[in-house]
């Protein structure tokens, strides 16, 4: 029996067990619409596309799994760039599925064509525009092929009016075969034993973990070789919960906002352990003066990544977790502390991380709150600025996809979407957004979304009246010149949530944080919480840029 | 150093943008670049001419492996290879210089493929170093116009 394009699709994502999809609707692909009207997985209507690309890619951060969704031609499709681009930075599997005008129409600027697979080229990690519907089954299954294996990433397809009512029989592959995409997953097994040598042979190492230990699901062996080889581990923002917080091995995040002991500890080592991590900008510092004395041994299933920024003495390129595997059993076991190690304990006592412990409302007090109330459990989703740094600083995170962040693009407006997929995901799960109160009305219109969908999201803001982070850099290099910054015209946030169906509490004084959490997390609705935090408060530590690593600058207490 | 990077890539539309992308936004610099079709004709051959370090090059065939559309990438910086790159020059003539154009023509073995009034077509193929000496040589006589495919390159042997 024929089907349409557009039931095809339905079918496909129903065979790849897709159970949510997010989107929003438009002339060129209602006739999809229609047909999801019977699918067997949920739609999420979105207020934005934004928000729609964002809840996706909340979704796959919380599981693993794609994210999915589908918009219209033309503006439906050009407000998903900033989504897509937030994924393809942090490498999240991601399934964006465009209306496009008839292929005949295709090149004439037709109402509402845009070459959206020309705009999203550079960042998807590949793109399709499906021109012929006897393609359309093998272009879904490469699509979620390409987005989920190797380095993930979003892929985007470009789905024509008249593609979607185009009709054939269907017939889905049951693999992806892609001469020309082959992704190396298995390390070098000379490269691996080379690298245990150098482990088992260096004073001073560290291990440096990013976002592709998550990815690949390789927390555990992360653990096992920081414990056998007495690693101490330090990790990137994407890297945020791939090894305990709370552990004696940890040191905490690396960079502009790093700890003092894991800046310390990386400038000092005699090597550098990366493990799906790619020595960015915001963590190496200023890149000719980072860790002069270390030897690098890089693991990453991206060869681009190797040797990009940093020079790396051996490169293993693969998936970490079959990678580690291996590595484990090479290295040898350790049991004594060494002075390294000392030295390191010695850091982290004398320069922990802390604010000034007093009677006002700080942003970093309601931030170890909502860890004490969640008893460190909740998944953490940030939007961008301080409130996103605190939160890798003062939430002490034990597991895997529990801090959702935008990494690499830092995206004002992320969060709050975020959180949505995220509980979507992970129902069971409280899901915090700690949002700025900029950030915030970046995306701010997906309340309806959640309170439409009954899925009860708790949004913390740390409200301080300002672009914080950029004013933090206006007071530290501008001379307080506080130019474009400066949030008046905020609106009465509980009462916006009201009028949305919500639920809105304010918070002006430290002690009333605790009861106010309690009771957020406890009302089975959408909870926005108003901190009004001390407007002034700076994140410390701070390496200013152009500066080496262990130049950061200590502000407080 | 100047490297010849010869890439096997799907022939599909799309794949040309793809890497001309990818150069303008990582800011890598190429001399030249000619596609076409191979013996199999769902892969064609790119052969570009990209300048750099090591890192950069090496960055370069990297990113390049990267993208979805690429089969393969060899550099022939080690390879024995050929590179050939074909020009049209039309130079300006009269009764006094055409002998003289046409001495050039052949102690370079090139080709005289249009004759006008004033001006004549020349078609030469050769290394790119060929092609510039020839292209100095005729240039006194006046070129009016040229036109260069780019180099392209196969490596030599039973490969
Ligand atoms: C979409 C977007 N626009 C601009 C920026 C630049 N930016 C980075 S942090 C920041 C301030 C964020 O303010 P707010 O959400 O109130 O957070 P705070 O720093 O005050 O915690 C800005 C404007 C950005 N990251 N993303
Ligand atoms: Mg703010």
């Amino acid at each position: 029996m024929k089907k349409t394009g557009a039931q095809i699709l339905m079918e496909c994502l129903a065979k790849e067990k897709v159970e949510v999809v997010f989107g929003l609707p438009g002339g060129q692909i209602l006739f999809t619409f229609d047909a999801m009207y019977h699918a067997p997985f949920k739609f999420i209507l979105t207020r934005h596309e934004q928000g729609a690309a964002h809840m996706a890619d909340g979704y796959a951060r919380a599981t693993g799994k794609p994210g999915v969704c589908i918009v219209t031609s033309g503006p439906g499709a050009t407000n998903l760039v900033t989504g897509l681009a937030t994924a393809y930075m942090d490498s999240i599997p991601m399934i964006a599925i465009t209306g496009q005008v008839a292929t005949s129409l295709i090149g004439n600027d037709a109402f509402q064509e845009a070459d959206i697979t020309g705009i999203t080229r550079p960042v998807t990690k590949h793109n399709f525009l499906v021109k012929d519907v006897r393609d359309l089954a093998r272009t879904v299954k490469e699509a979620f092929y390409i987005a989920t294996s190797g380095r993930p990433g979003p892929v985007l397809i470009d789905f024509p009016s008249d593609v979607q009512k185009a009709e054939t029989e269907f017939v889905y592959p049951t693999q992806a075969d892609i001469r020309s995409y082959r992704p190396t997953v298995k390390g070098h097994p000379g490269q691996i034993k080379k690298a245990a040598d150098m482990i088992n042979k260096a004073e001073k190492p560290v291990l440096y973990i990013g976002g592709g230990v998550i990815i690949s699901d390789a927390h555990t062996q992360i653990l096992q070789l920081a414990e056998k080889a007495q690693l101490p581990v330090i990790w990137t923002l994407m890297g945020i919960g791939a090894f305990p917080t709370k552990h004696d091995l940890a040191l905490g995040m690396v960079g502009m906002h790093g700890t003092y002991s894991a800046n310390h500890a990386t400038q000092k080592s005699d090597l550098i352990i990366a493990v799906g991590a790619r020595f960015d900008d915001r963590v190496t510092g200023r890149v000719d003066k980072f860790a002069p004395g270390a030897k690098v041994i890089h693991i990453d299933i991206d060869p681009t990544s190797i040797s990009k920024n940093v020079n790396v003495d051996i490169p293993i390129v693969g998936d970490a977790r079959e990678i580690l595997d291996e590595l484990v059993k090479h290295v040898a076991k350790k049991t004594k502390l060494t002075v390294w190690h000392k030295q390191i304990e010695t850091w982290k006592k004398d320069f922990p991380l802390t604010y000034k412990k007093d009677n006002q409302l700080r942003p970093q007090y309601v931030i170890e709150q909502i860890d004490e109330v969640t008893k460190g459990k909740a998944i953490i989703t940030t939007e961008v600025g301080q409130n996103q740094m605190w939160s890798t600083q003062f939430f002490r995170y034990q597991r895997p996809r529990q801090f959702i962040s935008s990494g690499g693009l830092g995206t004002m407006g992320f969060g709050f979407p975020a959180a949505i997929g995220a509980k979507l995901a992970c129902p069971d799960a409280i899901v915090f957004d700690i949002a700025g109160d900029g950030s915030i009305q970046m995306n701010i219109q997906e309340l309806a979304t959640a309170v439409h969908n009954k899925i009860p999201v708790k949004i913390a803001i740390l409200n301080n009246g300002y672009l914080g982070m950029v004013r933090q850099w206006q007071q530290l290099f501008y001379g307080k010149r506080y130019s474009g910054t400066v949030l008046d015209g905020n609106p009465d946030f509980v009462k916006l949530a009201e009028s949305y169906g919500a639920v809105g509490i304010r918070v002006t004084k430290k002690s009333e944080v605790k009861a106010a959490l309690l009771k957020a997390i406890k009302i089975d609705k959408p909870v926005i919480l108003d901190f009004r935090v001390v407007p002034e408060e700076n994140v410390f530590p701070f390496v200013p840029p152009g500066a080496a690593l262990e130049e950061l600058l200590q502000g407080v207490a | 150093m100047r490297h010849t990077i010869s890439v096997l890539v799907e022939n599909k539309a799309g794949v040309l943008a793809r890497i001309a992308n990818l150069f303008s936004a990582r800011g890598y610099n190429i001399d030249s670049l000619a596609v076409g079709e191979t013996e199999d004709q769902s892969i064609s051959r790119m052969t570009i001419i990209a300048r750099g370090d090591e890192r950069i090059v090496e960055q370069i065939e990297k990113q390049l492996n990267k993208l979805v559309d690429v089969i393969k990438v060899s550099d022939f910086i080690q390879t024995e290879h050929l590179e050939r790159d074909l020009v049209l020059v039309k130079v300006s003539t009269d009764k006094s210089t055409r002998s003289e154009i046409l001495q050039i023509v052949d102690i370079f073995r090139a080709k005289i493929v249009d004759v006008a009034p004033t001006s004549v077509i020349i078609e030469m193929t050769g290394t790119e170093e060929k092609i510039n000496a020839f292209v100095e040589i005729v240039r006194p006589f006046g070129v009016k116009e040229m036109v260069r495919t780019g180099i392209v390159a196969m490596a030599r042997g039973s490969k």
